[in-house]
């Protein structure tokens, strides 16, 4: 059955390696600012392919210490502030990634293989920052250069979905990357809008868009869990909310204000 | 200079523009912060008026048609099946270079962008990659870009389907063939030596440059009356500004 909120996240402590879903898949959100509240600190953030004000928020708040992904913007309302201040000062180690690299190191990680093979990157800069990655001859062709990527095996896998039901079953529906991030992860906490009734596998039609519970470790109830970023299917971004947060966030002390106004205050959650 | 008035704006142009290059293809893809291909890609399937080419602006809901989540595009990509995409880039450089990441040193970079997103895989494995950038200066088209987040040709044992094909930006179409580009029209309104002036690069140009094609009024019909309604459910902003979409939310 939903936990609290702060009871669902106890599992993710101080350097966690946790992964989160992109901006537009169900962002958790409500859960994020409370995590910054209980000050949680050197999480190392795998942002599924890229991040927007989820990153920025947590990166300003002082709470990352490495960021991996392949992006971090705040789309059509400009750059992420406190990340490009966070790379410029060097307050933050970045690993540098491409979208399907990070898909890739997941498949490996749902398989239980240590790697997966890509193809791309070979002359990139991408490819030349990562010395965690591998450029190996195909053993199945003559002169066939190819990366290799390590499985990516975050220790929480945290997002925001529409339902829950009480056996710990969460309705994802068309946002399979949830799935996949789950599958990867050695725990996953979920928040969600509400309770279903009943169980979710019982219906052929939601079960094909429902991650069991044998993956989820928590689930906590968030109305609106994903504001100001959209879920999608429910409810869309709030821009006037994103351009409040872009222009705030572009000095420090604006940050700083935004913060109090909008994440430490409880009404806020 | 041309002063002739103009019943146009440029995004529309770029829009035309990027529309003819698409070409008759299966499937176009669109990735983020990217409204000017997306209305093009739109453009180009309203122009056929058969649904075809499929579009998936990445972004959508509504114009998506991925069910196995975000990792389905790079795995249809890999596979081949998808025929266009675009890239924009903080620089690019004459070697169809692009740089998604910062500039300077990067570890210690003065100019920090969002990053490499798909770029460092999908430059290399969709066959008809268009480059796109607005900014046409010696800041965005330089020499040699400070990272690499996409190269734009590879060693000949490497897998390399794709590739660019052309370099769209507010002042000029460069095609893009051979490890270099070449200019191919100046829009409206600009000239060679302001195309010079401006790029950062070496490139190759025919005796006589022709000047890019103005959008006809049915293109600027579609565009405006057709494609703008289904553009601001991705690009709100862009929309509003452009064409007049939706500016309600927007007025302040």
């Amino acid at each position: 059955m939903a936990k609290s909120l702060d009871e669902a996240l106890s599992c993710i402590g101080d350097g966690c390696e946790l992964i989160v879903p992109r901006e537009v898949s169900g962002v958790p959100m409500a859960a994020t600012r409370a995590l910054i509240r209980r000050g949680v600190k050197k999480l190392h953030l795998v942002a599924l392919p890229t991040s927007s004000l989820q990153a920025d928020l947590l990166i300003g708040a002082g709470c990352v210490a490495t960021l991996e992904t392949s992006a971090v913007s705040l789309g059509e309302f400009g750059p992420a502030p406190r990340f490009g201040d966070a790379i410029r000062s060097g307050a933050i180690t970045m690993k540098d990634a491409t979208c399907p690299a990070l898909h890739a190191g997941l498949q490996a990680a749902e398989k239980g293989v240590p790697f997966m093979p890509l193809r791309g990157l070979i002359g990139s800069d991408v490819l030349k920052y990562r010395d965690d990655w591998k450029v190996i001859d195909s053993p199945f062709a003559d002169d066939d250069p190819i990366v290799l990527l390590p499985a990516i095996r975050p220790d929480v896998a945290l997002m925001h979905a529409p339902m829950a039901d009480r056996f710990g079953n969460v309705w994802i529906g068309r946002q399979r990357e949830l799935a996949m991030m789950a599958h990867a992860a050695e725990k996953t906490v979920v928040t969600v809008e509400k309770m279903h009734d009943g169980d979710l596998l019982d219906n052929p039609v939601l079960a094909a868009g429902t991650l069991p519970g044998f993956y989820v470790e928590a689930i906590a109830i968030a109305e609106r869990g994903a504001w100001p970023l959209p879920l999608p299917d429910y409810y869309g971004a709030d821009a006037e909310h994103l351009a409040l947060y872009a222009k705030m966030a572009a000095t420090a002390e604006g940050f700083a204000e935004y913060m109090d106004k909008y994440v430490y205050e409880r009404r806020a959650a | 200079m041309n002063a002739a008035p103009r019943d146009f704006r440029d995004e529309e142009l770029l829009a035309d523009v990027i529309a003819r290059l698409i070409g008759d293809v299966r499937h176009v893809a669109v990735g983020n912060a990217s409204p000017i291909p997306a209305t093009a890609a739109l453009l180009a399937r309203e122009r056929n008026g058969n649904g075809r080419p499929y579009v998936s602006l990445l972004q959508s809901r509504k114009h998506n048609f991925f069910t196995d989540g975000a990792r389905e595009l790079f795995d249809c990509a890999g596979q081949g099946r998808i025929d266009v995409f675009f890239l924009s880039g903080g620089q690019i450089d004459g070697e169809g270079n692009v740089n998604l990441v910062s500039v300077g040193d990067y570890e210690q970079p003065t100019v920090r962008f969002p990053g490499s997103f798909g770029s460092a895989y999908l430059y290399y494995v969709v066959p008809r990659v268009i480059l796109f950038r607005t900014e046409h200066s010696r800041r965005t088209l330089v020499p040699k870009v400070d990272f690499v987040s996409a190269a734009g040709s590879s060693e000949g044992n490497v897998y390399r389907p794709g590739g660019p094909v052309a370099l769209v930006t507010n002042r000029c179409l460069f095609s893009f063939a051979d490890g270099h580009f070449t200019l191919a029209s100046v829009h409206p309104g600009h000239t060679v030596e302001e195309v010079i002036e401006n790029t950062g690069f070496d490139f190759e140009r025919p005796a006589t440059v022709p000047e890019t094609p103005a959008p006809t009024a049915e293109t600027l019909r579609l565009m405006r009356e057709v494609v703008a309604p289904q553009l601001a459910e991705v690009y709100p902003q862009f929309a509003a500004q452009v064409f007049g979409v939706g500016e309600a939310a927007f007025a302040r």
